[in-house]
């Protein structure tokens, strides 16, 4: 299996050849089949798949939060395995280490206790400071994401915000700790466009004050080209391309990251026919020998169903770009 | 295209009574989700409906269907008035026009076979003889590239695009001439959502359909649409042929609406910096005196808070192009070059 480069001076998390799979009752679901990445202080990574692509598990799996998951491989924060951690050390990790934004804020904030209380009570879960100041630094961070008059939003119910006031307080609480990972795991998707831009635009300004690094999960390739560094395209379970936002969207080497950027409309583009890539992404349920994407790839060559390609550095192209196809491993041209 | 006008929209409103207050003071309020629309669907094209969240722009889409009766205004079909059509007068002209919605797992009964659901068209207006309608359903599951000898399946038993294949077939099963697309893709994965969309331009070529394709996405809107439509609480707020719209944009609100869409280039980074406004729309039960944008618009002067701006042609954008704004924007100047004015809140 091929590893990353060791992390830099940078290195803030590396994950290695990471395994995620479920019991269920149709059978064993191999949602996260050997991916490995790092992530660098100050640094925003973009994982982008489609559903059933293993994008969010993978983060949720090093995080403890796959339940009922069988996790194999390694996560390394601050010198500790993250796989390897009780789930008390983790919930310690959680939070000040690494904090999460969902794409649903109703999944992570009670209706029935107003938003502040909550903040206060994650900040007083951490560390112990008085309500009183907790609440102070809840009312700040308000403020901070751009909640209007948070003195007196502080004690609304969640009901009372709209969808980006709440993506924007689930942002607050999760920066509440100065977490040094920041975990979004689609946290626009839910958002009108005028929205999504505002939450951006926060996100960014957030890790040029704080240095905080960001694993940003999605699906909008668009999302992935306005913040990320680096990028990690992701297809059943498996690492497809992994590349510098810049070369991953100027010179995608592996037929699906290709099929994916093609059969995106555009807003500089008028009419005609997209090129739509053909049939559905296999079951996870006994995923089929060799590349997952072969059965739906027009390039594929013999040997693409019968191994599994590594993801290996893209010739002539700049190191940090590797591409998990046999087309350009076996001599083939692209 | 021929510019034969398939729907008439007229000054159409829809008011839904909504309570508020506390529990013991209850009030009676209307909110106005729309507020007076006015356009026209020309036979054979795609017009596209853009707006956010609450801008009614699903709401106005059902009134066009009569799926809500209308509170005022008009709706003519192919020139006959249906806004006040009783259920029996409303029957033929159902036929007439379809509906494909965004979700593809909650419009279909997963308790329902495939073939059974594709052919309750079929059943309600009582065509054909069971053999026949089998038979008809077949030929429309082959015709949106389903398979045929999965008419026994359950919804279940397909994915979420095969799904919305399903709803297309229902939908073009009595040969309509209008389907209103309620976020047809908007559900559906990135690989996924360019099957349908090819689907759809392929069914409008072959039987001449007539779209109103209503999505938040503006780049698949770009994609599929001969003209677009831009709403912004309740109303049009500009109107054009898709690419002057896309180009010359001329209402704030369509400029701060293209600009957020974040930039697919990532080297090329876009002239215009995202215009990002600030807050979120306000309330329609409470909408706000003058242009309803005014608000959230860096244009914003003292006229923009007390009149409100009519949906017209400036001179030289073409009798197509419309914008309700009394201060639009010209070729060229974008946003940004105007000093901020004061009254944005």
């Amino acid at each position: 299996m091929m590893r990353n480069g060791s992390p830099g001076p940078d290195g803030l998390l590396e994950v290695l050849d990471l395994t995620v799979s479920f019991n269920t009752a149709d059978g064993l679901v191999e949602a996260v089949r050997g991916v490995s990445f790092n992530l660098a202080r100050g640094q925003t990574l973009g994982i982008v798949g489609e559903s059933g692509s293993g994008k969010s598990v993978a983060t949720q799996a090093v995080v403890g939060l796959a339940r009922g998951a069988r996790t194999t491989g390694r996560a390394l924060f601050e010198g500790r395995d993250l796989l390897a951690l009780s789930a008390t050390e983790l919930r310690a990790v959680r939070g000040r280490g690494i904090a999460m934004v969902f794409q649903s804020p109703m999944s992570s904030l009670h209706p029935l206790y107003p938003i502040g209380w909550q903040i206060v009570e994650m900040i007083r879960a951490h560390e112990p400071v008085p309500r009183a100041r907790a609440r102070t630094r809840a009312i700040e961070l308000l403020g901070h994401v751009g909640i209007p008059r948070p003195e007196r939003r502080v004690d609304d119910y969640p009901h009372q915000y709209s969808g980006g006031m709440l993506q924007r307080a689930m942002i607050a609480m999760a920066i509440s700790l100065n977490p040094r990972i920041l975990v979004a795991d689609e946290p626009t998707t839910a958002l009108d466009v005028t929205v999504q831009a505002q939450v951006l635009r926060l996100l960014r300004r957030l890790q040029d004050e704080h240095g905080t690094a960001i694993i940003m999960i999605t699906h909008d390739l668009g999302v992935v080209a306005e913040m990320a560094h680096d990028v990690l395209v992701m297809y059943a379970g498996r690492a497809m391309e992994q590349a510098p936002r810049r070369e991953l969207f100027r010179i995608p080497s592996h037929p699906y990251t290709q099929g994916l950027l093609r059969s995106r409309p555009r807003l500089d583009a008028i009419g005609g026919r997209l090129t739509a890539i053909p049939g559905q992404p296999p079951s996870l349920i006994a995923p089929p020998r060799g590349c997952p994407f072969n059965a739906r790839c027009d390039r594929s060559i013999e040997l693409c169903s019968a191994a599994s390609p590594a993801l290996l550095a893209v010739a002539g192209d700049c190191t940090e770009h590797r591409s998990a196809c046999w087309l350009h491993q076996s001599g083939a041209t692209t | 295209m021929t510019t034969e006008v398939l729907v008439q929209l007229r000054d159409v409103v829809k008011e839904f009574p909504v309570k508020s207050g506390s529990m013991f003071a209850r009030r009676k309020e209307r909110l106005q989700a729309v507020a007076g629309v006015t356009l026209d669907l020309h036979r054979g094209e795609t017009l596209g409906l853009v707006g956010e969240t609450g801008c009614g722009k699903s709401t106005l889409a059902r009134c066009v269907v009569r799926l809500l009766d209308l509170s005022a205004g008009q709706v003519l079909f192919d020139g006959h008035d249906i806004s006040a059509a009783s259920h029996r007068e409303l029957a033929p002209y159902r036929r007439r026009m379809q509906m494909v919605f965004q979700d593809p797992y909650g419009s279909l009964n997963p308790r329902r076979r495939v073939g059974s659901i594709i052919g309750d068209p079929f059943a309600i207006h009582g065509i054909g003889e069971a053999s026949e309608r089998r038979r008809k359903v077949q030929d429309l599951m082959a015709l949106v590239g389903l398979n045929p000898e999965h008419y026994n399946r359950f919804p279940g038993d397909f994915s979420g695009g095969q799904r919305q294949r399903i709803g297309i077939a229902r939908a073009i099963a009595l040969r309509p001439e209008l389907i209103v697309c309620d976020e047809p893709v908007s559900a559906l994965d990135v690989s996924i959502q360019a099957q349908i969309l090819n689907l759809l331009a392929e069914l409008q070529v072959e039987l001449g359909l007539t779209y109103l394709f209503i999505s938040h996405d503006l780049s698949v809107v770009r994609h599929v649409s001969d003209r677009v439509a831009v709403m912004y609480l309740g109303r049009i707020a500009e109107i054009a042929p898709s690419e002057a719209l896309y180009e010359r944009a001329r209402h704030p609100y369509t400029r701060a609406l293209l600009s957020a869409v974040p930039a697919f280039e990532p080297d090329e980074r876009r002239e215009h910096a995202a215009i990002v406004l600030t807050g979120d729309p306000p309330s329609p039960v409470d909408p706000p005196p003058g242009c309803r944008f005014h608000p959230r618009c860096p244009r914003a002067r003292a006229r923009c808070t007390n009149e409100e701006p009519q949906l017209v042609s400036r001179a030289g954008d073409g009798p197509e192009h419309a914008t309700a704004c009394h201060f639009p924007l010209a070729d060229g100047e974008t946003l940004a070059d105007w000093p901020a004015s004061g009254i944005t809140a």
